[in-house]
């Protein structure tokens, strides 16, 4: 997983309540074997629209995306955050989100970013002429026009994406003490390696 | 360490890495099992990070849930490509992969090819006090050997490859005694399907069980098998038998079990993995062997058992409402009615397979009823699928195959075939089957399937009568 510290750009001003994850990914999308290249069936009903955030050049490529309520509610598919992670989205700012969701987001070294509503009313604003600030380390969302909102993490998740560690980083952090056990049991049991043809 | 200990304590203490303020450990784990539905963005998320496997000579893969059970080679040699192309890039995935990370693979045309479940008991690869995990809930059935052995998801796999390692929060423990004397017919399968009865499809929730009393002391490492692969049916993640003389003459000589010394040397240590006198369970189900019967489910829920010499349950019998809800959604499904009797049930696809009846013993058992009989004409289709290119070899070598083809069976390439829909063995929308597999659950044996759990030799009575059948009447023998 990426560290994630600060992260400057464009932001998709979607704005939308409750996007669930069957509009962020479609379920034919779900039979894939790779967690890549899901970015292009990524919030496929909406691109249907005309003027859309999604396909506006303006946003093309933005690593913020802001919406409404409730962002990620519905199917548990961590499909959901591969496909924003394909599309290049590094942090979602939004009034609330989905338990499930968030921790989808978190494993996968996205930032989810809980701001009030008239907060997201003026990243909004912003955001659709110039650049947003995130800055993990301070917890603040800044904007070229002297704004600056707080937002708060929980400290065990902000140093896991701060160092880049998801669950599978953190376990390889202990290596010298699975390396220690693994001596330890080879020494006592040599016979638990399999005797492999 | 002298307080006592439960088999499940004895093995978990001796994987802990790391011990957690909350109690939540971290657990090593010894043997894991890949195949190809479950492992592709295991896989892929090891190489966008850049990790290896840990211990690829730890890690077997085998597909075989996809793979169609058709002959896979050509009269000149070739393979033939999987039709379906969603399977066939799964399986060019798990071709890919293994080699990629330097994981041993088995692959289709292999002759040790088979359901993952059977592998890894007939390769020696499960072993006693082992911890083993596979991205499948039927991993509960190497518990058999005595290896704490479990079902997990795809981001468990992808963490068990890069670190050999799961956070787990440890498990409550239940014993499942059956004491006595089985009657005539009753068959492993039988007393498993009694059993989830008894505790129901969330009895076992939270819990490891193992299996003690004489019945299963007595009972064949192959019955242990299919009593454990169903574990998960009572809603325990896993079963456990405590390893014994048939565990150790079962695997000396496999291919990857422990040899010479190294053999003896394990042995030893697997003796001592046994229930400590006066250790405790917290939770503790006793069963009369005698109260079991040949048993078949009516409904789309393990738990939905009843004798083959019983009738279809009233909705109205259940006390519980909810119960009662699912059991009248259930008939509807079923195409059944309230006081039918179970053996006027008539059927029209018989399967004889899946992880849980595939085994060579399950193949005898099945054989020894239909030898000397035809499948009912009414029977559309009647498989019988061996869980492993070796189970097939070995059953070809008994001439149990010429049995089963004479009668008008269909003999089948190993893998999961009709227990799960997910390949072309399916069970046509409305139509009914007795199936030797381990879930009844709607739509489980294809859209619209009605799924009657039996035990091999009740299968194969179905087959050759055209109905669910007692197979005490079928054999002579006194019920």
């Amino acid at each position: 997983m990426e560290p994630i510290n600060t992260v400057e750009g464009r932001a998709y001003p979607l704005g939308v309540k409750n996007v669930d994850t069957d509009m962020i990914i479609a379920a034919k999308w779900l039979k894939t074997i790779s967690r890549a290249g899901l970015g292009k069936g990524a919030f496929e009903a909406m691109r249907q629209q005309p003027g859309n955030v999604f396909d506006d050049p303006e946003y093309a490529g933005s690593p913020i995306l802001i919406a409404g309520d409730n962002f990620g509610c519905g199917s548990s598919r961590e499909h959901a955050a591969w496909a924003l992670m394909d599309m290049g989205v590094k942090v979602v700012i939004a009034p609330s989100f989905s338990d499930i969701f968030s921790g989808n987001a978190f494993k996968n070294g996205i930032l989810t970013v809980v701001l009030p509503q008239e907060m997201i009313d003026r990243l909004m604003e912003v955001a659709k002429t110039d650049p947003i600030h995130i800055d993990l380390e301070a917890q603040t969302v800044t904007t070229p026009f002297q704004d600056r909102f707080r937002f708060e993490i929980d400290p065990f998740r902000k140093s896991c994406l701060l160092g880049g560690l998801d669950e599978i980083g953190l376990t390889l952090a202990n290596t010298a003490g699975i390396d220690r056990y693994e001596q330890r049991r080879v020494a006592d049991q040599p016979w638990l390696v399999p005797v492999l043809a | 360490m002298t307080q006592s200990r439960t088999l499940y304590e004895k093995i978990w203490d001796a994987h802990v890495v790391e011990r957690r303020e909350d109690g939540t450990c971290l657990i090593y784990i010894d043997r894991h099992l890949v195949h190809e539905v479950t492992s592709p963005q295991a896989f892929e998320g090891l190489r966008m990070a850049g990790r290896k496997v840990r211990r690829p000579d730890l890690t077997l893969a085998v597909p075989d849930h996809n793979l169609p059970t058709t002959a896979r080679i050509d009269g000149q040699g070739q393979r033939i490509p999987i039709a379906d192309p969603e399977s066939a890039q799964q399986l060019a995935a798990l071709e890919r992969n293994a080699p990629e990370f330097g994981v041993k693979y088995i692959g289709a045309t292999d002759p040790e090819q088979g359901i993952v479940h059977v592998v890894g008991p007939e390769q020696g690869f499960t072993l006693p006090g082992t911890t083993l995990v596979c991205g499948d809930s039927h991993t509960a059935a190497h518990g058999a050997l005595g290896a704490l052995a479990f079902g997990i998801g795809t981001s468990e796999v992808e963490h068990v490859l890069a670190t050999q390692t799961l956070l787990l929060k440890p498990s409550k423990t239940m014993e499942i005694r059956v004491e006595g004397t089985l009657g005539a017919g009753v068959t492993p399968k039988d007393v498993i399907l009694h059993v989830i009865g008894v505790i129901g499809t969330a009895g076992g929730t939270g819990h490891v069980i193992e299996y003690r009393g004489n019945v299963f002391e007595e009972m064949s490492v192959e019955g242990r098998l299919t009593v454990s692969n169903m574990s998960i049916e009572g809603g325990a993640r896993a079963g456990l038998f405590a390893p014994d003389e048939k565990t150790f003459a079962y695997l000396k000589g496999r291919p990857m079990a422990p040899r010479g010394a190294d053999w003896d040397a394990a042995v030893a240590w697997w003796k001592t993995l046994r229930t400590d006198e006066g250790a405790r369970f917290d939770r503790s189900v006793v069963i009369d062997a005698a109260d079991i019967a040949p048993t078949v489910t009516w409904g789309t829920s393990p738990e939905d058992v009843v004798p083959i010499t019983g009738t279809v349950p009233a909705p109205e019998s259940f006390e519980d409402p909810t119960k009662r809800a699912a059991a009248e959604k259930a008939l509807d499904y079923m195409g059944l009615t309230a006081g039918q009797r179970m053996q006027d049930i008539e059927v029209q696809h018989v399967f004889i397979g899946s992880c849980t009846n595939s085994r060579i013993e399950d193949l005898r058992a099945a054989a020894a009823v239909v030898k000397g009989h035809k499948v009912d004409r009414r029977i559309r289709q009647a498989l019988i699928v061996p869980g492993s290119g070796l189970v097939k070899l070995q059953a070809e070598k008994e001439g149990l195959d010429r049995i089963f083809i004479d009668a008008g069976f269909e003999w089948r390439e190993p893998g999961c075939s009709m227990c799960l829909g997910m390949n072309p063995d399916k069970v046509p929308s409305g139509e009914r089957c007795a199936s030797t597999s381990n879930r009844n659950f709607m739509g489980r044996q294809g859209p619209g399937a009605r799924t009657h759990l039996v035990s091999p030799a009740m299968a194969a009575a179905a087959a050759i009568t055209g109905h669910l059948t007692d197979i005490r009447e079928l054999t002579g023998e006194e019920a």
